[in-house]
């Protein structure tokens, strides 16, 4: 079967001619190497709908267009707090391509840049118009639709986000492993903790165990101890060709613990 | 199969071309277009033997939409070295950075879009700026020096 493209004046039109048969086309670094191997035929959908590629910061947060490549967020000043996670996608090549949107639909290894988000607690903003959580979103974006932008909301101040991929291969490596974490403070205590988990299951997952050792503590040695120790409860890490499931559960409350102890 | 014009600048020089639907630009270039400098490696993305620069950012011309070229300016290397070579060519033969060669015309032009934004860059940035090229024969040591050789002024136009 051949491959059609449609050029579409805007994402909502996009999205009413997707049906059930067609393929989105974001930045191209998924989808065209389906393309070029035969495993995505058909209906290619597109639009170079300029909403996609906007970023609107406001005071306490940032919607980012779909359509927003790593290397855009890199040039914006505003979201300074999400560079370290912007550098750490692909090479420069990626970077120049790689979108936001399509990040969200990333499968394993890939969708670090969603990590950081789901550990921000985004809001997804569908093609309709409709918001969610990333979390929902996250359960079942295979049947989610096309997406418009993220809004993510930003951290109070900068210590109080953090992100560390761990590769074999530096500075370009695929993850075994991503961990972003949102740790508000409020007189001293944690409030609203996020800890957010890549490449450790199906899509990017919350250490839910580790957030509740976190919750309402100081951030000192001996709770970042316990929250180490608890990091992997409700992960599901797959083996693959970078690691296996038993290296990843060993490594990643070590690989938490650098990461907090970074945030002190 | 559904054919669409194309018009953009390859090289500095107005091109129009036929694409093939869900044709990738390494392959529009290399076929339709008869530049045969950007080499196909994996198909997939990850060798970047095939980085052209697309309104002077690099690109990886296997994973672009030939048609989204449409009205933009695409570089290669076969538009580097015109009446004599680019530096960085002079670079890559005085610092034997060509082995298989390969990879060359990839890593060019991740270099020249790296001397392009920053004319001086650090050791770090040119390791950062080749990241997303692999070579698997000669090394990226005699690679980052000729780089740098260009950067620093050793070897001129």
């Amino acid at each position: 079967m051949a491959v059609l493209v449609e050029n579409h004046a805007t994402l909502a039109d996009a999205q009413r001619a997707l049906g059930s048969d067609g393929t989105y086309l974001g930045g191209g670094t998924l989808v065209m190497r389906e393309v070029n191997a035969g495993t995505v035929q058909g209906r290619i959908l597109r639009t170079g709908d300029p909403a996609l590629r906007q970023i609107r910061a406001s005071y306490d947060s940032v919607e980012i267009g779909a359509g927003v490549t790593m290397a855009m967020i890199l040039a914006e000043r505003d979201l300074a707090h999400l560079h370290p996670v912007a550098r750490a996608v692909g090479g420069p090549q990626v970077r120049n391509m790689a979108t936001v949107g399509g990040n969200l639909f990333a499968a394993h290894p890939y969708g670090d840049f969603t990590t950081a988000l789901l550990a921000l607690g985004a809001r997804i903003v569908t093609a309709a118009g409709a918001q969610r959580p990333i979390e929902d979103f996250l359960r079942d974006r295979e049947r989610a639709g096309l997406v418009a932008a993220v809004q993510v909301p930003r951290p109070r101040e900068a210590r109080a986000f953090g992100f560390l991929k761990v590769s074999r291969i530096k500075p370009k490596g695929v993850s075994v492993m991503s961990i972003a974490a949102h740790l508000p403070r409020d007189g001293g205590r944690l409030r609203g903790v996020r800890i957010a988990f890549g490449a450790m299951g199906p899509t990017p997952l919350r250490a839910q165990a580790a957030e509740r050792v976190l919750e309402g503590a100081t951030l000192d040695a001996s709770t970042i101890a316990r929250a180490a120790a608890a990091a992997v409860e409700g992960l599901d890490p797959p083996t693959d060709a970078l690691a296996s499931a038993w290296y990843r559960r060993e490594v990643a409350g070590v690989h938490l613990r650098r990461l907090l102890e970074r945030m002190l | 199969m559904a054919l669409k014009p194309v018009t953009f600048t390859l090289n500095g020089e107005a091109k129009a071309a036929f694409t093939e639907d869900g044709q990738n630009l390494l392959d529009f270039l290399r076929r339709g277009v008869g530049d045969l400098s950007p080499k196909y490696g994996c198909g997939q993305g990850a060798c970047g033997a095939c980085t052209v620069l697309v309104d002077g950012e690099p690109h990886l011309s296997c994973l672009v939409l030939a048609e989204t070229v449409q009205g933009r300016r695409v570089e290669t290397t076969a538009g580097l070295g015109q009446a004599r070579l680019h530096p960085l060519q002079e670079a890559f033969m005085e610092r034997f950075a060509a082995q298989c060669g390969y990879c060359t015309p990839g890593m060019l032009m991740s270099a020249k879009a790296l001397l392009d934004r920053n004319p001086r860059p650090s050791r770090e940035d040119v390791i950062e700026a080749i990241a997303g090229n692999l070579c698997r024969c000669t090394g990226y040591e005699p690679i980052i020096a000729a780089i740098l050789d260009v950067a620093e002024g050793r070897i001129r136009a």
